[in-house]
């Protein structure tokens, strides 16, 4: 799996009201990374991600999914939203079902993959529940179980965790470390915490806002074994500080 | 003042409670028509009422007119429910038809449908057709626009998400789209129907040879009074069951939504 994005811009609007909202956006994504895009709101974190699953198409430059060039939403880019994006008439079972039945899978197959992956995330006991009755963290483990069913190359994962609470996120950050170690999954993660994307990712992109571009590329290498461990040792928060203190003056300078 | 913990359950229940609202206003009818102070051929009392309420029963008119009355509205609406649940659909997704059809829909749906009674008469003269036509006039707009509505606000997340696990075209409408809307759809076929309802009854009381509104207009013309009350009472009734069947429905069909 490669994924490029190669100076990518977009802007919205026409005319006077046109707005550039991502300028000369680069990088590459291959098989068993784990990437990070973190920025303040309003960088285009989301745009990005947009573009990469297709939602949207960039004003100028070229985004290639193994060498072939991304021009519509398909279920080789699974995307996981920060919210509401389970079907509320449909189980979580179903839920995860769904993408495979869309493409017509048989139902055996069906079956046997939606187990699976609702093993995977941890949720066997939940099948028959329907989203409301489930909590938010067991919610967007669905949304993840769903996206990975289709065996997506690459999992869009657009601030997944930002509607939970931090207990829950922390525990829902170890799950998808876990989950990247065992399944092997490449991803992309946005998130506008920088401590979330230090403890996941294997590259982390600092993005800046008016118009969205990376500022600043910064490869981790930490480890992992111990994520617990790993939030309070001290390499890992002059790391975090380090990049705070880029973060703010990067707003700083625009105020 | 209710002392009795089970008891003040039972008399706060929403049906006990809305039986009794019933139940006060039968009572201070009985009241007053027993008491003598109103003219009989003003107001019937609830005895009367019903003695003619059975006697139409039993002559198979109440049933006959209560059919006529039901089949109009019904076939009026569920043309315009069925026009209205593609169109509406088409015009909550695509801008263009959106922008070509909002306004005039907008427009008519202003005009009050029995001011359109005259016109269908002279047109379609006094048969079904006119009486049809005048629910489908009267609701199809309301329908589509509120489908409409319903359509806009299925989240974009939902649909997007559809995309990215490979779906496109018309399942997207199908096994997103349809079934988010359906209980909002279900509401409003409920709402449009008590309009559906109540035109049908001002069409017959202009013209109809049969039908609970023309027995209405029959029984104003020979002042029988009781006559009018029985109608009323069942064209409520009527019209309540087809609220409680809407509502049953939603219940079974979308209890997701609840
Ligand atoms: N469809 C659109 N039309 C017009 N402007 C848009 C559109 N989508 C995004 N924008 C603008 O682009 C900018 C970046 O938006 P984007 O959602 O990508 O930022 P973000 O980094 O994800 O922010 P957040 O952290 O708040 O999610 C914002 O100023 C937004 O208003
Ligand atoms: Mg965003």
């Amino acid at each position: 799996m490669h994924l490029q994005v190669s100076n990518v811009s977009k802007s919205f609007g026409e005319g006077r009201d046109r707005k550039l909202v991502l300028e000369d956006i680069s990088f590459e994504l291959v098989s068993g990374q784990f990437m990070a895009l973190v920025g303040s709101s309003g960088s285009g974190k989301s745009t990005v991600m947009r573009l990469i699953a297709g939602l949207e198409r960039p004003s100028a430059g070229t985004i290639h999914l193994d060498g072939e060039q991304v021009r519509r939403p398909g279920s080789d880019r699974g995307m996981v939203f920060q919210k509401y994006s389970l079907y509320p008439w449909l189980t979580a079972a179903q839920n995860v079902a769904f993408g495979l039945s869309l493409q017509g899978r048989g139902k055996a197959e069906i079956r046997e993959r939606t187990a699976y992956f609702l093993d995977v995330v941890g949720l066997a006991d939940a099948a028959r529940l329907l989203p409301r009755e489930l909590s938010g963290g067991m919610q967007q483990r669905v949304a993840i179980a769903r996206a990975l069913a289709t065996e997506p190359k690459v999992l869009l994962l657009d601030e997944p965790f930002g509607a939970l609470d931090l207990q829950i996120r922390e525990s829902m950050q170890e799950f998808l470390h876990d989950l990247w170690k065992t399944t092997g999954l490449t991803a992309l993660l946005i998130t506008h915490d920088i401590e979330e994307a230090l403890l996941l990712a294997g590259t982390v992109h600092i993005m800046a806002p008016r118009p969205g571009r990376i500022v600043h590329t910064v490869s981790v290498q930490l480890d992992r074994s111990d994520l617990r461990h790993l939030r309070v040792s001290q390499p890992f928060l002059e790391l975090r500080e380090e990049l705070a203190g880029r973060l703010r003056s990067l707003d700083g300078s625009l105020l | 003042m209710v002392r009795s913990p089970a008891l003040r359950r039972f008399l706060h229940h929403p049906w006990v409670l809305g039986v009794l609202g019933i139940l006060m206003v039968f009572v201070v009818w009985f009241l007053t028509t027993s008491s003598g102070m109103v003219d009989k051929l003003f107001l019937p009392g609830p005895g009367a009422v019903w003695q003619a309420g059975t006697d139409q029963f039993q002559q198979g008119i109440l049933v006959k007119d209560a059919i006529a009355s039901i089949q109009r509205v019904f076939l009026g609406f569920v043309i315009s429910a069925g026009l209205a649940l593609p169109i509406g659909i088409a015009m909550g997704t695509n801008l263009t038809i959106c922008y070509l059809l909002e306004p005039l829909m907008g427009l008519i749906r202003y005009m009050p449908a029995p001011a359109f009674i005259p016109l269908l008469i002279i047109y379609f003269g006094l048969e079904e057709l006119p009486k049809v036509m005048l629910i489908f006039i009267g609701t199809f707009f309301f329908n589509t626009l509120m489908i409409m509505d319903a359509v806009k606000f299925v989240p974009s997340e939902l649909v997007e998400t559809a995309l990215t696990l490979g779906g496109r075209g018309l399942p997207i409408l199908t096994r997103v789209v349809a079934p988010f809307i359906a209980p909002q759809v279900l509401d409003t076929y409920r709402i449009n129907m008590a309009s559906a309802w109540n035109l049908v009854i001002v069409a017959e009381l202009v013209a109809a040879n049969e039908g609970l509104g023309k027995r209405i207009s029959l029984a104003q013309r020979f002042l029988r009074t009781d006559e009018i009350f029985v109608g009323l009472i069942v064209i409520g009734l009527i019209g309540l069951i087809i609220d409680l069947g809407f509502r049953f429905l939603m219940r079974r069909a979308c209890s997701w939504a609840n």
